[in-house]
């Protein structure tokens, strides 16, 4: 731990994806050596979706790590085309008339890179408000300008929802690389790391626990998963790893612990509503199973990271008063 | 590589981002047999979508129509349509002494492929109007050339009549399997068979 302590911040992160990328290089091999093997549940749904994931894991590694060897424009500039594809699917899977496209151009051309350059300055004040308070307020404004008074709360309700967690939610990811700590500087990507590993690992311990309960579903109608108790050990779980993480972040063994169990908690919830938002939009996957669309899933796999980010960023800026 | 090639290819990037332009090939591979494309229309947009959705090598030999009056005005429309999308030319007004379809038959004639709209017109209504009789023509002169049916699917949404700006909506266009002309058959059947080929490849739910 002390040489590692010793090592410029620079050498730190490229350690970290050095760690990373051998990590999965490693579970990559072992995938191909299993795939040679001869068996009869490879065609299998289990098996496909393992391999999806894999490649989704590989493909956020990658971006990852352009995100942070680009600097905070690159990486602003980066989870802003996130952004964009997020909210292109969110928007393509809602009902929306031909009066909302003056309000779906200012979303997509103004608020979206709006917010990502109050992010790329560290306009941190600012950035909390802009979308909450101000767009809040003016995508009604053009939406009645438009004329259209029918379904007008129904149709506003769902551009304000697509913009605050694709653009609002995902934007705390850069902003987590942007954030500032005293005695931590350049060492942001440890953070965002910190948050993703938990939320992740909340993800995948909460599925496991719940198919090794087997309890009730909480909400049948939403998720056949998703019980109290599995979410509790998925998040309990998330927020030991998050101790055992302590090293890499600015906070304290205990600290860490609290701030992962909002983190994982937070992330694995945001997944439940948005299996919620899926129901009501009439499907499945976000992606292209359903053939409505073109998309690739992408908001699937943001989606625990749109609710996790901003509950983290925040409760970390106001409990070390940043 | 030409300025015509780079505006080809940051058009369709542009298409991609906005739209997705996935193309789904259900009843036939993206081949570089001599076809006739025909969809839809309820957008401008159309055309670059399903010339965004093919594999960039049946782009160059897969060509549009485009109304003369309206695509020569300006040079930059001219070049535009000659240039990067090679499209073929014909009056809107018809003339007693030329067949209207004379350059589209030339253009297969010379082994190129084909995107036509036979609504002649864009419509909004969800349901495509009734097809003009330029397609039942064309399959009469060229038997050996495929028919494939096609739908562009929530394009109206990316850009409404009257608006300028796109807004960014997930767009797929789906090619169904290819049809041909019955011998003796009537034109009014086979070009209702036609619209029927093209409506069918609407996804489901949409």
């Amino acid at each position: 731990m002390g040489a590692l302590r010793r090592l410029a911040p620079d050498e730190q992160v490229s350690l970290l994806f050095l760690i990373l990328f051998g990590a999965l290089a490693l579970v990559s091999v072992v995938t191909a050596l299993w795939s040679l093997r001869d068996r009869e549940g490879k065609a299998d749904d289990t098996w496909k979706t393992y391999l999806r994931d894999l490649r989704a894991v590989w493909i956020g590694t990658v971006l990852f790590w352009l995100a942070w060897i680009s600097g905070p424009v690159g990486s602003t500039v980066f989870f802003g085309l996130f952004s964009f594809l997020a909210l292109r699917e969110f928007i393509t899977l809602m009902y929306t008339r031909r009066s909302d496209h003056r309000t779906l151009i200012l979303a997509f051309f103004v608020v979206l890179p709006l917010q990502y350059a109050i992010v790329a300055t560290r306009h941190f004040d600012l950035f909390t408000v802009f979308i909450p308070v101000y767009v809040f307020f003016a995508v009604p404004v053009v939406s009645a300008l438009a004329g259209d008074p029918e379904r007008f709360l129904e149709r506003n309700a769902k551009i304000q929802w697509g913009i605050v967690v694709c653009v609002y939610g995902l934007s705390h990811a850069p902003a987590l690389l942007l954030l500032e700590f005293p005695r931590y500087e350049g060492r942001g990507a440890f953070l965002l790391f910190f948050l993703v590993a938990v939320a992740g690992i909340a993800q995948v311990v909460q599925e496991l626990a719940s198919r090794w309960l087997r309890r009730r579903p909480l909400a049948r109608q939403i998720s056949r998963s998703f019980s109290w108790r599995a979410w509790f050990i998925g998040a309990f779980v998330a927020a030991w790893v998050g101790a055992a993480l302590y090293w890499i972040t600015p906070f304290k063994a205990g600290q860490a612990l609290v701030m992962a169990f909002i983190a994982a908690g937070a992330g694995t919830m945001g997944e439940f509503v948005m299996k919620a938002l899926k129901r009501d939009a009439g499907v499945h996957h976000w992606g292209n199973r359903s053939s409505v669309t073109g998309a690739v899933g992408l908001l699937d796999r943001v989606a625990p990271l749109c609710f996790a980010a901003p509950v983290f960023f925040h409760s970390v800026r106001w409990y070390f008063k940043l | 590589m030409s300025r015509a090639d780079l505006m080809g290819l940051l058009l369709s990037f542009i298409a991609r981002l906005i739209t997705g332009a996935q193309g789904h090939w259900k009843g036939c591979p993206p081949t570089a047999r001599q076809r006739i494309y025909f969809a839809n229309h309820q957008s401008h947009l159309d055309w670059v979508l399903i010339w965004a959705a093919l594999p960039k090598d049946l782009r160059t030999t897969t060509r549009p129509i485009a109304a003369r009056d309206y695509w020569t005005a300006t040079p930059f429309k001219h070049w535009i349509t000659r240039e990067v999308f090679n499209a073929v030319y014909v009056a809107r007004q018809r003339t007693d002494d030329q067949d209207p379809l004379e350059p589209l038959a030339e253009a297969l004639r010379h082994g190129d492929s084909l995107v036509i709209f036979p609504e002649g017109t864009r419509s909004n209504k969800g349901e495509p109007q009734p097809f003009k009789s330029g397609l039942f023509h064309l399959a009469e002169q060229f038997p050996d050339v495929e028919l494939v049916p096609a739908w562009i699917d929530n394009v109206q949404r990316v850009m409404p009549k009257g608006e300028v700006v796109p807004v960014p909506i997930l767009c797929t266009v789906t090619f169904g399997a290819p049809i041909r002309l019955e011998a003796g058959e009537d034109k009014r059947d086979f070009l209702d068979r036609a619209r029927d080929a093209v409506i069918a490849q609407r996804p489901r739910g949409a």
